[in-house]
């Protein structure tokens, strides 16, 4: 019987010695990666940064290492700041993209709500079919939608972004919301309209605060897309009071074969500070299981 | 005042499947009706459309007086405890049970009022600044039922309240639900397909199966004189043991088991039972009419002898299974009684109790 016994103990020992194991390796493999793919995303800001302390006289002496700073300037930064074009290009974006991003997100929570809960004839299908209208290619687009915003006399003028970029970010971001809206149980909203609530109280009071993490996830994706975007600015827009910062950093600070390239990178660091600063604040309430305790769990 | 009335209520979905064909029931004022049945019966689709969260494709639901098909659920006064407690998560406590009475536009001192109350009456006063995650299931539940007493509605509809509770907590939150009907006397009907829950709770159960009732009435009457086979078969646990038999005459009316066995009918059922001399009909016999013998002078009882095939011992009593002609029977027998697997035990069978179904309807005769 002991013998039984020990020989168990072993089999059991020699189980879990081999899963340690398997899962330390595991654990050094998926550390392996990580740091590789960190190193990767990392080495463009990190140059970014670099450049943007270094002065002209350094970046273009082109000696030593080019990783390291020999004599940090905030220099870059002070006349970049200063540049009225800059702050053009910064309050420029800073209005489109807030426009977009409300307009955005209250299209598509409203959307996402009516085609998840109202349960209308053919939700289903418009649902399909809102997501197939984002696998359309921005860059097919621009031409058509350029005789548009001609006819509409919003050529050269900041607003046909404004009324553009909803246009790409509203399918996926109510794709968002259509997946976030359903899964909140249905229980919530028949004790919703149980208790005396409308459709309109139902989203406000209830859908919401609850689906918090999916309109912080869709935000930072219509944020993103707004702020970030090239093609549409480069093609409409050409004069500095209406331009936005990533094609007018480009365009301002690049005067024919000469590249101004720490002001280029003070310019492109400056402007991630908005994506960094919503990204680190909105990620704090971006938690998962908000909907913890609604239901049996 | 708030009568519910069923009348004739018809739910189809698409392809025309009816998940409820054609109903009728009368809940009175105060009565605490139990739908019970197996799953997909129809009945938490009869609860939802007295709630006003299923349409009706044809027939009346009255609440208090009033046709209510048109009526959405915000206006026809009722409230509803859900499976999933459906309690809103970013709420607290007490934001969750005012929602309804802040909708309604009360005023604040009323609505801490009521909450206080139901909070006393369910002793969840030391919860109401928590959110529902910081709860156990239990307690989450009797705030779902808090939400619904502070609305101080006509009608309470439950939707298997209890059935994501452990089996502990279960039979205390039963009792808690009596109580709550009892402190507060209100129209109340409750699914379940716990056949127990239904037979403690309830002032009349309603028996569903396949879209229809069954059969309504106390749960005294339903276990005792049960209308149909399945009424028989699903109320009680364990189930009612069944076993073809063949009415003959044989010297005084008897029912032969297909061993061969002849069974002496009481004499009280012999007029019953009479018509059916030459049928093949089922013999439906509770497990406590089948235990050892205790009294053999008693009449109507006759001796079988079983050869036993699991033992359950359950504490109070066991449970003693074997096999009459391949069929399975159970029997409950006092615990002290010696049982074993492959014994032969004899046992006493109380045919006083007997019941006789037609294999044609299904009807107990």
């Amino acid at each position: 019987m002991s013998s039984t016994t020990a020989t168990a103990g072993a089999v059991a020992q020699a189980r879990r010695t081999s899963l340690h194991r398997q899962r330390a390796w595991t654990l050094k493999a998926s550390y392996a990666v990580l740091t590789l793919m960190v190193v990767f995303f990392l080495v463009p800001p990190f140059y970014m940064v670099m450049t943007s302390l270094k002065s002209s006289a350094e970046i273009s002496a082109q000696q030593g290492n080019p990783w390291i700073v020999q004599h940090p300037t905030l220099a870059n930064f002070a006349e970049l700041i200063a540049n009225s074009n800059f702050q053009t290009f910064f309050v420029n974006s800073v209005i489109v993209t807030v426009l977009v991003v409300v307009i955005s997100m209250s299209i598509s929570v409203l959307a996402a709500f009516s085609l998840t809960r109202m349960g209308f004839w053919g939700s289903q299908t418009l649902a399909t079919g809102v997501f197939l209208t984002y696998l359309i290619p921005a860059s097919l687009l621009f031409i058509p939608l350029f005789q548009i915003i001609g006819k509409l006399g919003l050529i050269n003028s900041f607003w046909c972004l404004v009324l553009l970029y909803p246009t790409l970010a509203v399918p996926f971001c109510t794709w968002i919301m259509i997946g976030y809206f359903s899964s909140i149980p249905r229980e919530l909203d028949e004790a919703a309209l149980i208790d005396g609530a409308g459709y309109m109280q139902m989203l406000l009071r209830i859908f919401i605060p609850v689906a918090m993490p999916g309109i912080i996830a869709a935000t930072i994706f219509a944020f993103t897309a707004s702020w970030g975007a090239f093609l549409y600015p480069l093609a409409y827009l050409y004069t500095t009071d209406q331009m936005v910062l990533t094609v007018g950093i480009v365009s301002d600070l690049i005067r024919g074969d000469v590249f101004q390239w720490g002001k280029i990178m003070a310019g492109c660091v400056l402007a991630a500070v908005p994506p960094v600063l919503i990204y680190a604040f909105l990620m704090d309430y971006y938690i998962a299981g908000l909907t913890a305790g609604a239901t049996k769990g | 005042m708030a009568q519910v009335s069923i009348r004739k209520v018809v739910k189809a979905y698409e392809g025309n499947v009816q998940a409820v064909k054609g109903i009728d029931l009368e809940i009175a004022d105060e009565e605490f009706v139990v739908l019970v049945g197996p799953s997909g019966c129809g009945k938490s689709t009869t609860l939802r459309m007295v709630a006003g969260l299923e349409e009706i494709t044809s027939g009346e639901i009255w609440i208090g007086g009033d046709v209510v098909n048109d009526v959405p659920p915000r206006d026809r006064d009722i409230a509803m405890v859900f499976q999933n407690y459906a309690l809103y998560p970013h709420m607290s406590v007490f934001d969750n049970m005012a929602f309804g009475l802040k909708l309604r536009k009360f005023p604040k001192d009323e609505i801490k009022r009521r909450v206080d109350e139901a909070a006393r009456i369910l002793d969840i006063q030391a919860l109401l600044e928590r959110k529902p995650k910081a709860l156990s299931g239990g307690q989450r539940q009797r705030v779902a039922m808090g939400r619904a007493i502070v609305r101080n509605p006509k009608v309470f509809l439950f939707d298997e309240p209890l059935s994501n509770l452990d089996a502990k907590l279960r039979v205390q939150m039963r009792t808690e639900i009596k109580k709550v009907h009892q402190t507060i006397p209100t129209t109340t009907v409750y699914v379940t397909h716990d056949q127990v829950e239904a037979m403690t709770l309830a002032d009349r159960v309603v028996v569903m199966n396949h879209g229809v009732i069954e059969q309504v009435g106390p749960p005294q009457e339903l276990y005792h004189n049960p209308a149909t086979r399945f009424v028989a078969g699903f109320i009680g646990s364990p189930a009612m043991n069944f076993l073809p038999v063949r009415v003959l005459d044989d010297g005084g009316l008897k029912v032969e088991l297909a061993n061969g066995v002849k069974l002496a009918v009481p004499p009280q059922r012999v007029d019953r039972y009479g018509p059916y001399k030459g049928r093949q009909m089922t013999l439906g016999l509770r497990p406590e009419h089948l235990t050892e013998i205790r009294d053999t002078e008693k009449p109507n009882v006759v001796r079988i002898d079983c050869m036993v095939d699991v033992v359950e011992p359950m504490g109070m009593e066991t449970l003693v299974h074997f096999f009459i002609d391949g069929e399975p029977v159970c029997a409950r027998i006092d615990p002290v009684t010696h049982s074993a697997p492959n014994e032969v035990l004899p046992l006493a069978a109380d045919l006083n109790n007997m019941h006789l179904i037609d294999n044609e309807s299904g009807k107990v005769v």
